[in-house]
Formats: C-alpha cells, structure tokens, sequence
C-alpha cells in the first residue's frame, strides 16, 4: 500500500499569515486542500464499485481495516473521465467521523502559502468549480484553486 | 470535579430507573419494608451526593422527594396512588435536572417552589386524607411549611452518617466482583478486535499460499487467541433484555392512568442476554408495541367486565432464545384485531380490491396494520394513532435483521412476536458474484442454495431446478411451488460476464418477511465470518446495502440485504403469496426434498451424506494432521478435531485431504464438539428425495438411494461419529420396526434432529421433526396426528416432562405412546419420566434400542386400537 506519511510543517513555521496545503492535480488544473484536513496520501489503490451509487462515487477501499469511500473528483467538478489504466492517487480526509478519499491524478507537494496571495473566486468560474472552491492562490508561476472539502464531499443522497 | 460529576451522573441515572421501578412496585405491594427502604436509600443517596457537589436545586427537590418517603417509611404516611404520583413527579423532576447536568454541565435554572410545596404538602398529609397510622415516633420536629429547604433538612435526618460514603446502594458481594467500563471503551475494544479478526485472516490467507512456512505454527495460535478474545469481547457486550424493560412497568402505570384501564405488566425472561447494540436499537420499537398493546389492544375497564373478563388487562412480554436468535413476544388479552375496521381501511385506502380482500384469510388482512401510516384507531389518543405506527416499528426491526410477525384472536388477544439476531457485529455471510463483483449476503437470510440447470433441451427432463420466464420474469419451481426470482447483475444494474448463461447460475434462497425470494448469482463462493461496517452516510439510500465488510484478503464488499432488496422488487406488498408460508409450522418432513452431498472415498461410486448433517467443508493440509492417542486429529477453531478416513485408511501421500466436518451443539446440555471425516473428493451437491431403497447390513452405510438417477450409497453418520468417539454413540445395528407409522421427533440439536429423520426414514417411518415442545404442540392444535412422539428431555422453554404432561392432559394425542431421549439415564430420572408420562425411556444415542423400543410402542398400540 502505497501510504505517504505527510511531515506537517511545524505550527510556529507557518507563521500567522501562512496557510499550509496538499497540493495536487486533476485535469492539469492545481488544486489545494488545507493540510489540516487531509489525513492520509495514497497511491493506486483497489477500489470496490458501489452499484447504484452516484456516478461521483468511485467506490470503497480498504484503508488499514477502515473502509473508505472514495469520490472521483474529475467527477465531482465535471471533468472527463481519466485514460483507463492512468494510475491515481487519493488524499484521505475526514467528515462527520467517516473517512472518505478524494480520488486525484496526482498529489504533489506540501505548501506554505501567505495569506496575501489568496483571492475570492473570480465570478467567471464555471459553476461546478465555483461550487466546489474556496478561492484562489496566486503562485509565481500557476494558480492553484483551494478546494472545499465539506462541499467536495456533501453529496446529495439522492438515486 | 469533573470526573466527579460524571461518576455522579452515571450512578444517578441507574439509581433513578431503579427507582421508577421500585415505585411502582411499591404502589401494588404498600407492605414491602424491603422495597421501602431501597427506595428511601436510593433518594438519600442522591440527596446526600448533590449537597456535597453543590447542586442547590437537586438537593432541595431531593430533599423533598425524602421527606415524604420518610414518612412513608416510618407509617405516618399510607401508600397511596396520589403519594405516588407526587412521589414520581419528584423524581421526574431531578430526571430532568440530571439530564440538563448531563448535556450543559450545569444545573438548568428553575423553578421547583411549586413541586416542592406540593411534595411537602404530601408529607404533612394535607391535601389528601392520609391516614397518620401511629404517632410519629422517630420524628423529632415536624417543620412548618415554608419553601425553604434548610428547616425541614433536620426532619429528615434520622439516618446516621455513615451512608453517605456508601455510593452504591446494591448488595456488596456483586460490587465486588464487578468494574464499571464506559460503553466507549468497550465499543473501541470491539472495532479493534474487528480488525484483529480481518488481519487474521488476512495473515491466513498468505500463510495458505505457501506449504511450508515457519509462521504457519504461531500463526495457528496466533489465531485461536484472536477467535477467544473475539468471543470474551463479544460477552462483555452482551446485557440481559431486561434493561431495555426497565422503563415499561413505569409507563404501563402512566398509561394506565392516562388511558382510565387497569393493566397488569407480566415480564418474561428478562435474565435473556444480547448485544448492547441490538439491545439499543430494540427498545424504541418495544416500547411501541406495549404502548400500542395498551391502547388498542386492551378494553376498559367496563368493557372488560361486561365482557366477562378480569378487569386488569395483561400485556406480557416474553423472551427467550431461539436457534441463534432472541424472540420477543409481546402478547395482550384485550379484543384483538378488529378485521373489519381494517377491511374498511384497507378498501378506503386502496391498497387492495373487494375480490381480492374476499380471497384473503384474517392472518393476511391482520399484516396490513404494518403498512405504512396504517392505525385503525378510532380516536387519536395522546398514546397512539398518529399515524406512525406499526410500520416504523417493522422497519427498524428489518432494519438491524429481523422479523415481526404477528397473531390475532377476535376477543382474546393479540401477540407480535419479534426476532432478532443476537448480534450484529459479527455474522456469517455467503460470498456471492455477480457480473464481476462480489457481495456477502448474511447466512442468516439464506435458506438453501439451488443450482440452475443447463440450457433447454439437454439435461432440463433431469431436474426442475430450471429458471423459467413469465413475460421475461424469472421464476423457478421449487417443490412444487413458484419462487420468484430477481436477477442480482440486473438488480444493480451490474454489467454481464460475456458468455455467463443462466447454465451454472446459482439461486440463493432468502427469508424474507414471511416470504422467500432467489436472488440470481453468477457463482457461490465460501461462507465467511465477517465483520459488519454501517456504510457511508452518502451511500444510506441505497436500501439494497444493509453494509459493508472488509474480506480475509483485504478487499472490500457491499452486504446485500435480501428485505432491501425484496423491498425494492415490490415484494414486501404482496402479502397474499407469503402469508401462507408464514402460516405454516417449519416442519421437516422426510418426504420433502433433501440436499445431499455427494462425495467419493473409496471406490468410483457416488457416496452421500445429507448436507443439513455436514457443518463445514475443509480442505486440510496433510501436514496439519497430527496423531493423538492413536487417532489422527487436526487443530481446528481452537480444539482438536478427530479425523476417520470413510476408505479406512487416510491418504499419507495427498497433499491436502478433503474434509466433511460435524459439528453437534446441544445449546441445552451446553455441548458443543466436531469431527472430521475424510473423503477422496467432493463431487457436489445435489436436491433430492432422500428415499433410502435398502437398507444395506453394511457397516457404515444407512443403504442406497437413488440421488439424481444414480445409486449412491448414503452413508450413516452415526456410525462414523462413533468411530470418531466412541462415547458419541452406541454403535446400533439395525432392527426391523414396524412400518409406514407416523413419528414425530422433538429436539432442538438441529444436529440430532438431522440425524434421526433420516435414519428413522431408512427405517420407513413417515417422520415429521420440531425443533421444540411449542412446535409440537402448535402442530397438535393444527390437527396433525401421528402414532409415536419422540422426545427430548433437556430442551429450552419447554422441557420434555413438561411436553409430555401436557400431552397426558388431554387432546387428540393424550394416548400416544411417547419415547423419551435423554443423555441421563438415571434411574431417578427415569423414574421421573415415566411418572410425568413418557411410555419408554431411551438413551440419546442408542439408535437401536431407541428402533426397538418404537418398534414395541406402535405393536402394543396397534393392539390396544
């Protein structure tokens, strides 16, 4: 099992105007996800289907006995399906007691970004972004969208 | 502080349920010093506790609360149902300021003045006509009464102070022995042997893979240890039923009141033990029913006597354990179900026709009050019929595995039964595929497994275990009846296996409700312990998943739920086809279709055992067979399993031994014990009437049958067990018996009962199997006649001796000779026996004499006839 333990920067270092993320990608666009909400990276895991589930829900995996469901995020924003056979990565993280992983192509690494580079979302920003986004951080030389985990994951229940 | 308060609120709260409980007891015994007195201490306790806590307002409503129980106790005060109801309502009060301690850490601000004046007024008598007994000898002041508390503090001090200390007002020697655990810790103990049990397996399955490890040793043990903690853990779980009944006696006597009935609450098997968690989840639906029994169950008090009834109404509840389940009744004596306003309903609500409810027997139009906002009563009451109602009480039932059922007799009563699994952490469940993924579907729902024969013209004349289609709805005929079908691929709209036909498909027969259902599968794996995971709350719509489970081999699956799935297909609704399954008594009759399995050893020709006999089928490497006193054994689920070679002599040179494992448990003699017998290869299973054509005097073998067109040897299994301990049994030969006579076997070892059937069928006996007494007797009552019982004696709820006087009492069976099976043979037991009716007494496990001695009652009764 491919676990990546994540070295959180220490408290002091980030300093009072610096927000730490997990970067990573999906359909080439930069997301970020607060690093105090991820609790696990995984590389290409064995996910169960759910029939009857949402098109969202990739399936279940087995996270040291916990059993995770797993969201595909290029489903969730909207995004073509990824080339059969790509590997791809999940960051782990936690709602209401459950677990549930973001299924990503790929995560990158941890950043400590200040404060001042963060923007609200420009109001042109497709819908199932802006759902889904909490801003955007202007980087040297890309922009990196900071996900919304709680509405990443609040899927409807519907059938 | 804050453990302190917390240690506070824990025992507070036990000792006020308690209370309610004595209370009320209280009110229908006045006399009982004892319960007085428990009940006094109780309050002094928690008086004594909030004044050293500093809990202004508990202790002065406790205070008052003691006051009037002090005067009770000393006789100055009459027990009377409004001192009680003072009484309650103080304790209801520091219910309610407990619960605010509880969740804000603070007492919640309030007004008592009220409530304490009239407590206080209680106690001086006023306000009712107390009949002040004696002078109030121990007494030494009666304060005047002003609300404040402080004065009258020294009326109630005749106790001394070493109590105080004392916190736990229950009988030492169990204090003693016992810890308090937070339910927390129990819960994570439980997840983390959880895991220890899949990680087991896991190891388990790798250590398979490879012959010849050095982990394979201390992994065995390994294994054991974690089959034993997962059993203690499981015990610290388990809580006896009775406190999910602690509230009932006190609101049966609000009730009461409320409702103007006299009602009189009978609990049964209280003592009954299972899952706190199932415990949990029961109490509400419970709860409802004794609610529901009261008050459209139970007449009034007027209607009652006209009737020519006693004016108490009786609700009583009953639990006990069956076969791996807790049933709960929930019986009252009151009208029973008024058919015709549920006729009325029924027709207003469209949920059936005039035609179709005409076809309908009372049975069937009685399930109808589970449907949804179904309450036929006239009145909404403050107690019920609003509507919700007896559906929410069957589907939270169905929720965590269980059925409710229920029975109805126009002016005598009405009684749900309820039954439920004992736990639900831990189940067995069968590993199914469908279109390429696997699901569990727990043991419990499954009944038999069929397997669908090849395409149309070839094999189909050889069997009747073929899917057939009603306008493209499968069905499939199973002894002489249609079971619908659902097909799982296409259920979950899974895609197909190219190439899968119906050919090979297997159908998995569940229980659902009172019905069955198959459910189509591409194939049937193993039956796997499993531990059951709630599923995401994003995922809690899809009714078809009662969960999910991690397997040995670490992947993960959904757990269908066949109630979920019948639910789905519209089967719940149709009543008119389950209800006579439901009515029927499970009988096993030795004319009924029977699985066999059939197997090879020694020799090429097809040998069989019935597969209700065969526990487990292992596959053992030849390395694990040790030799122990001459017997080759085994290492299995923590004991040693002796192993017999069917051929006579094991295989020295396979590398793994085909297994047929017995298991006989005797939940009454607590026996619980297994052997192995080793075959050359398992061919398969096949349904048949097992019809033994010969008795053969081979050794070993009950005689031939003809299973699926050929002949096949049926071996016996009570020799073999013999074979296997030779205290098993008492190896029988055959002797004739007389033939084509009724019997009726009673045993709750489902393993005997498996075992008689058939070998009193080889003997050509028409025989008829109940699993216990009630059974038997319901079957009386049905009119069904034989011309010999044989029983058990040590069977739970009813015994034998009970069963037989009952049988002697009277009815169509009272002369029909009975054969007791006991374990015991004690002259004093015997002589019991024969004095409580039995006709002939026989050892458990001595065929022959017990053929012999059958074959002697029905000569004699065909004499005295």
């Amino acid at each position: 099992m491919g676990t990546t333990v994540l070295e959180r920067p220490a408290e002091s270092a980030a300093g009072e105007d610096e927000r730490v993320f997990v970067t990573l990608t999906v359909a080439d666009q930069l997301c970020g996800v607060p690093v105090q909400a991820v609790r696990d990276v995984l590389g290409e895991q064995a996910i169960t289907r759910i029939p009857l589930a949402p098109a969202e829900i990739a399936g279940s995996l087995n996270l040291r006995g916990r059993i995770v469901t797993t969201i595909d995020l290029r489903r969730r924003l909207g995004l073509p399906d990824a080339a059969a056979g790509t590997p791809r990565m999940s960051v782990v993280a936690e709602q209401g007691s459950e677990l549930y992983a973001l299924l990503v192509d790929q995560v990158s690494e941890v950043l400590s970004l200040p404060a001042n580079t963060f923007e609200h979302n420009p109001p042109t920003l497709p819908p199932e972004w802006a759902a889904h986004s909490l801003g955007i951080h202007r980087l040297a030389d890309r922009l990196m969208v900071v996900l919304d985990v709680a509405r990443v994951l609040a899927l409807a229940p519907e059938g | 502080m804050d453990d302190l308060l917390a240690d506070f609120l824990t025992e507070t709260n036990e000792s006020l349920a308690d209370l309610d409980l004595a209370l009320v007891r209280l009110e229908r015994t006045p006399d009982d010093a004892q319960t007085l007195s428990l009940i006094f201490r109780l309050v002094h306790t928690i008086k004594g506790t909030c004044g050293f806590l500093g809990l202004p307002r508990l202790e002065h409503v406790a205070h008052a609360a003691e006051n009037v129980l002090v005067r009770v106790r000393d006789g100055v005060l009459a027990v009377t149902p409004d001192t009680i109801s003072t009484a309650l309502s103080g304790i209801d009060r520091i219910k309610e300021i407990v619960a605010g301690l509880a969740t804000g850490g603070n007492e919640p601000a309030g007004d008592d003045t009220e409530l304490v004046a009239a407590l206080n007024a209680v106690a001086e008598g006023r306000g009712e006509a107390a009949a002040p007994i004696a002078p109030p000898p121990p007494v030494r002041e009666t304060a005047p009464a002003p609300v404040a508390a402080a004065p009258v503090a020294v009326a109630a001090a005749p106790e001394p102070a070493p109590e105080p200390t004392d916190a736990t007002p229950a009988e030492p020697s169990v204090a003693g022995q016992t810890i308090r655990v937070g339910v927390d810790v129990l819960e994570d103990l439980m997840t983390l042997v959880s895991e220890l049990v899949l990680t087991r397996n896991q190891l388990l399955q790798l250590a398979r893979s490879q012959e010849d490890s050095a982990f394979s040793v201390p992994l065995q043990r390994l294994s054991h240890i974690t089959s034993d903690l997962q059993e203690g853990v499981m015990k610290t779980r388990m809580q006896p039923i009775g406190n999910a009944w602690n509230k009932l006696p006190r609101l049966v006597r609000d009730l009461a009141h409320e409702l103007d009935k006299r009602i009189e609450l009978v609990l049964h098997g209280a003592e009954t033990e299972l899952d706190r968690q199932v415990l949990e989840l029961i109490k509400d639906p419970l709860t409802h029913m004794v609610r529901n029994s009261a008050d459209h169950g139970l007449e009034t008090s007027a209607e009652r006597r006209a009737l020519g009834k006693p004016e108490a109404g009786r609700i009583a509840l009953n639990a006990f354990h069956e076969g791996g389940h807790i049933i709960i009744e929930v019986a009252d004596d009151g009208r029973g179900l008024p058919v015709d306003r549920i006729r009325a309903k029924i027709l207003s609500r469209s949920l059936a026709t005039e035609a179709e409810l005409a076809a309908m027997t009372d049975e069937q139009i009685h399930r109808f009050i589970f449907r949804a906002g179904f309450s036929t009563a006239a009145v909404v009451t403050a107690v019920s019929g609003r509507g919700v109602g007896l559906d929410v009480v069957k589907t939270n039932i169905e929720r965590i595995g269980g059925t409710i059922d229920l029975k109805s007799i126009a002016g005598q009563g009405t009684t749900f039964v309820v039954k439920i699994p004992l736990t639900l952490a831990i189940v067995s469940a069968l590993i199914v595929q469908a279109g390429r993924e696997r699901f569990a579907i727990p043991q419990i729902c499954v009944v038999e497994l069929v397997r669908a024969a090849g395409g149309e013209g070839t094999a189909a004349d050889r069997t009747e275990s073929r899917i057939e289609r009603i306008h493209g709805t499968p069905v499939l005929r199973l002894r002489d009846r249609l079971l619908p079908l659902v097909s799982l691929a296409g259920l979950l709209r899974l895609e197909q296996d190219a190439g899968a036909g119906e050919a090979g498909q297997c159908i998995v027969v569940t229980q659902v409700g009172a019905g069955t259902l198959g459910i189509i599968v591409d194939r049937v794996f193993d039956t796997e312990e499993i531990v059951v995971k709630p599923v995401a709350p994003i995922l809690r719509h899809i009714t078809m998943f009662s969960g999910n489970t991690i397997l040995g081999d670490g992947s993960v699956i959904m757990i269908l739920d066949p109630n979920g799935i019948a639910r789905a297909n519209g089967i719940a609704g149709t009543e008119s086809h389950l209800a006579e399954t439901a009515t029927r008594v499970a009988v096993a009759q030795s004319e009924q279709r029977t699985a066999m399995l059939l197997f090879r050893a020694g020799g090429t020709a097809p040998k069989a055992v019935p597969l209700s006999l065969v526990a487990r089928l292992e596959d053992i490497e030849r390395d694990r067979i040790e030799v122990s006193a001459g017997q080759p054994v085994v290492q299995y689920r923590g004991r040693l399993m002796p192993l017999v070679a069917l051929s006579g002599t094991l295989d020295t040179d396979k590398p793994r031994q085909a297994v047929l494992v017995f298991n006989d448990i005797d939940r009454a003699l607590g026996r619980d014990r297994c052997m192995g017998l080793v075959v050359d290869e398992i061919l398969d299973v096949i349904e048949d009437r097992l019809k033994v054509e010969l008795s053969g005097d081979r050794p070993g073998l009950l005689g031939t049958a003809v299973v699926a067109g050929r002949a096949t040897d049926v071996i016996d299994t009570a020799y073999w067990l013999t074979q296997a301990a030779h205290d098993w049994f008492r190896a029988g030969q055959k002797s004739g018996g007389s033939r084509l006579a009724r019997v009726l076997v009673v045993e709750d070892s489902d393993f005997f009962r498996n075992l008689l059937v058939p070998a009193l069928a080889a003997e050509g006996y028409e025989v008829t199997a109940c699993e216990t007494a009630i059974h038997a007797l319901r079957l009386r009552e049905a009119g069904a006649m034989f011309d010999a019982v044989v029983s058990d004696i040590e069977m739970p709820e009813m015994d034998g001796l009970a069963f037989v006087r009952k049988l002697r009492e009277g009815g169509a069976w009272a002369e029909l000779p009975v054969v007791a099976l006991s374990a015991r043979m004690h002259d004093g037991e015997m002589a019991a026996g024969r004095d409580a009716g039995f006709t002939d007494y026989v050892g458990k496990f001595d065929r022959a004499a017990l053929l012999a001695s059958l074959g002697q009652c029905l000569g004699e009764n065909v004499h005295a006839a």
